[in-house]
């Protein structure tokens, strides 16, 4: 299969989803340049009235992607980093979550919020969140957060389609990262569906968005050690496939949760509740959770790599499940 | 002014003033859920904006927003059924009075959050625009609201992209318990919005239901031709509290005197507008009664319909965030 980077991925579903459906629009800032290449060329193609650079002003830029949205397009905006949806977090959580539900169905937002999530290369503390965790606590929007090209352009595709406002988490780790497989064509990736990214018998590894990249690195040192994990991706966090990660620690008997968002109240911590409740009798081991300790991205290269899970980290944890 | 026009304005002022009377009642009898914040003495903004409108233009609207639901062709039974959290309700009792919404005539949804629906508003002028759609978009804010970053921000967007949206300042002298003087550095929020850039600013008696139906005007014939966003900065008087029951917890008279209200009232946009109906010969007073005696009726009748409505299955709650099922 023919190899392309994550950027490449992105760029092909916004080109693809732009030529299939012409309610799709496209907001953001820079976006006719495209600083990192996801929106390249798409300007050329559709025009300044569907690829739209906006100003820098979170709040209205969401705001009208919303309303926007209400009346029948198909809006979506690229809001960079992370960090900088906490500037629009009353569009988000008092509104784009709540106004379905609120209004008795009344109203729907089909609409995708592009954003970069976790550190890369002592970006500092106010570009380095990772904050898909918080979005999935919020209720009424759907969280969904590629691990791999293949599943960014597919699962995009699905995001664009939804009715339902999705916030679209590209992992920063990722996008400056390796090409991967990605079939040709109109393969759309439904939301909700987790994906067993490595088949093993001894461990499951829950890992999110770039930390699946440091599992399967992980995964092929232990294998070499005689211990094999089953790494699994849930790929959206809202919906999540409860099912398949339930599935998978039944039959290994073990879980680790992968995370590079804080400790505290992450997606982690609902896999390990979930996993608590539904497979206590099947565990033979604790759960563990490896993600960031509660404190701000630090930007020194020696600090950064100290707080952000790793391949190493992942390794020391499951070897500790075998009291290595 | 024309008869017929003259008396659907008068009409829906009455209504809101009603419905909103209906609504203090009932509030003190203790048989509505929630907070509820009337807009008595400033029915001739919602009236007057929304009288030109198309039934497909759209509004959008605030926590202060009965006015303007009803004002834009509003059923006062769904609306009174929702307040009184019914599942007859426009929302089967989940959004109540601050989240009411029938986006089948153009009702995108009163806010809870100051100035939360701007963002949206000029969202639709964007659409409308997009597709080549002469219809306008027109959001409601309070003075307090116009303070907020969203307000200004979608302003500058509105101006860069030169939009069909009408915001409309409902300048009611106060920010929940604290007057306006107070709380912006300028009470004039239509000289703000025309440095602003882009934006044609207006300022209008909010209390002459005949000016503000004449700047809403100009500001949609601007709109329909492409020629941008306006602002209609209506100066007008909260004749109420900030919220029905507000004394219980404030006192009476704690940021604002009796006496200042008492005075504050005989500008009343009914009264100022029925003088000069009935000085000018336009409707006779025999009409204007009607006008009450219907109006009250009618709301009399919404709280029957929403006390004779069932309250939702406990099991509605569960259902309806996403459009897909989970």
């Amino acid at each position: 299969m023919r190899q392309i980077s994550y950027v490449k991925a992105i760029n092909e579903a916004l080109r693809e989803e732009m030529q299939r459906d012409e309610r799709v629009i496209l907001l953001g800032e820079d976006i006719e340049l495209s600083v990192y290449g996801p929106t390249k060329g798409l300007i050329d193609e559709f025009g300044p009235r569907r690829v739209r650079n906006t100003p820098i002003t979170e709040q209205a830029v969401t705001g009208a992607a919303l309303g926007a949205s209400m009346m029948g397009l198909r809006p979506i905006v690229d809001l960079m980093q992370g960090n900088f949806l906490y500037l629009a977090m009353d569009q988000f959580a008092n509104q784009a979550a709540k106004a379905r539900y609120m209004f008795g169905e009344q109203v729907s937002f089909p609409v995708v919020f592009i954003a970069e999530t976790g550190a890369f290369e002592s970006a500092g503390a106010q570009h380095s969140d990772s904050p898909h965790s918080l979005f999935m606590h919020v209720g009424g929007l759907k969280v969904a957060i590629p691990s791999c090209p293949a599943d960014a352009k597919g699962l995009l595709k699905a995001a664009i389609r939804d009715d339902d406002p999705v916030m679209f988490f590209e992992p920063v780790a990722l996008l400056a990262g390796d090409k991967g497989p990605v079939p040709e064509g109109d393969v759309v990736i439904p939301l909700g569906k987790a994906d067993v990214k490595r088949a093993g018998k001894d461990v499951t590894v829950v890992a999110i968005g770039a930390m699946l990249r440091e599992a399967l690195a992980a995964a092929q040192k232990l294998f070499e050690a005689g211990i094999d994990i089953e790494v699994v991706d849930p790929r959206t966090l809202v919906p999540l496939d409860r099912d398949t990660i339930t599935a998978s620690v039944r039959k290994t008997g073990r879980l680790i949760v992968v995370d590079e968002a804080h400790r505290t109240c992450g997606v982690a911590s609902e896999i390990a509740a979930l996993v608590g409740e539904r497979c206590f009798g099947d565990l033979k081991t604790p759960v563990q959770i490896i993600a960031s300790p509660d404190v701000p991205i630090p930007f020194s290269p020696v600090l950064e790599q100290a707080v952000i899970p790793s391949a190493r980290r992942i390794e020391a944890g499951v070897r500790s499940l075998f009291g290595g | 002014m024309e008869k017929d026009l003259a008396a659907q304005l008068y009409r829906t002022m009455v209504r809101i003033r009603y419905f909103e009377q209906t609504i203090s009642k009932w509030f003190y009898r203790g048989k509505i859920p929630g907070f509820v914040h009337l807009y008595i003495g400033e029915e001739a903004i919602a009236s007057g904006v929304c009288a030109p409108l198309k039934k497909d233009d759209c509004i959008s609207s605030t926590h202060r927003g009965h006015g303007h639901v009803l004002a834009k062709g509003g059923d006062p039974k769904r609306m009174m059924a929702e307040i009184f959290g019914r599942a007859t309700g426009y929302c089967r009792g989940k959004g109540g009075s601050m989240h009411l919404a029938d986006l089948s005539i153009g009702v995108m949804g009163t806010n809870g959050i100051l100035a939360g629906g701007v963002g949206m508003a000029t969202g639709f002028g964007l659409a409308f625009k997009e597709t080549g759609s002469d219809r306008v978009s027109v959001v409601f804010i309070g003075d307090a609201a116009a303070t907020q970053g969203i307000v200004w921000e979608s302003l500058n967007l509105a101006g860069l992209w030169q939009l069909p949206v009408i915001y409309v300042i409902e300048n009611n002298g106060f920010g929940e318990y604290t007057p306006t003087e107070k709380l912006s550095s300028t009470v004039d929020f239509a000289g703000r919005a025309r440095n602003w850039g882009g934006v044609a600013a207006q300022s209008v008696d909010g209390n002459d239901v005949q000016a503000v139906y004449q700047a809403t005007q100009v500001a949609l014939s601007r709109a329909r031709a492409g020629q941008g966003p306006s602002l209609i900065d209506c100066k007008t008087y909260r004749f109420m509290g900030h919220n029905e029951g507000e004394e219980a917890s404030i006192g009476e008279w704690s940021y604002r005197s009796k006496e200042e209200l008492e005075k504050k009232k005989k500008h009343d946009p009914i009264k100022i507008f029925e003088m000069t109906l009935i000085n000018e010969r336009v409707l006779s007073p025999e009409t204007l009664e009607s006008i009450h005696a219907q109006a009250k009726t009618e709301m009399e009748e919404a709280v029957t319909y929403a006390l004779d409505s069932p309250l939702p299955d406990p099991q509605e709650a569960l259902v309806g965030v996403f459009s897909s099922p989970q």
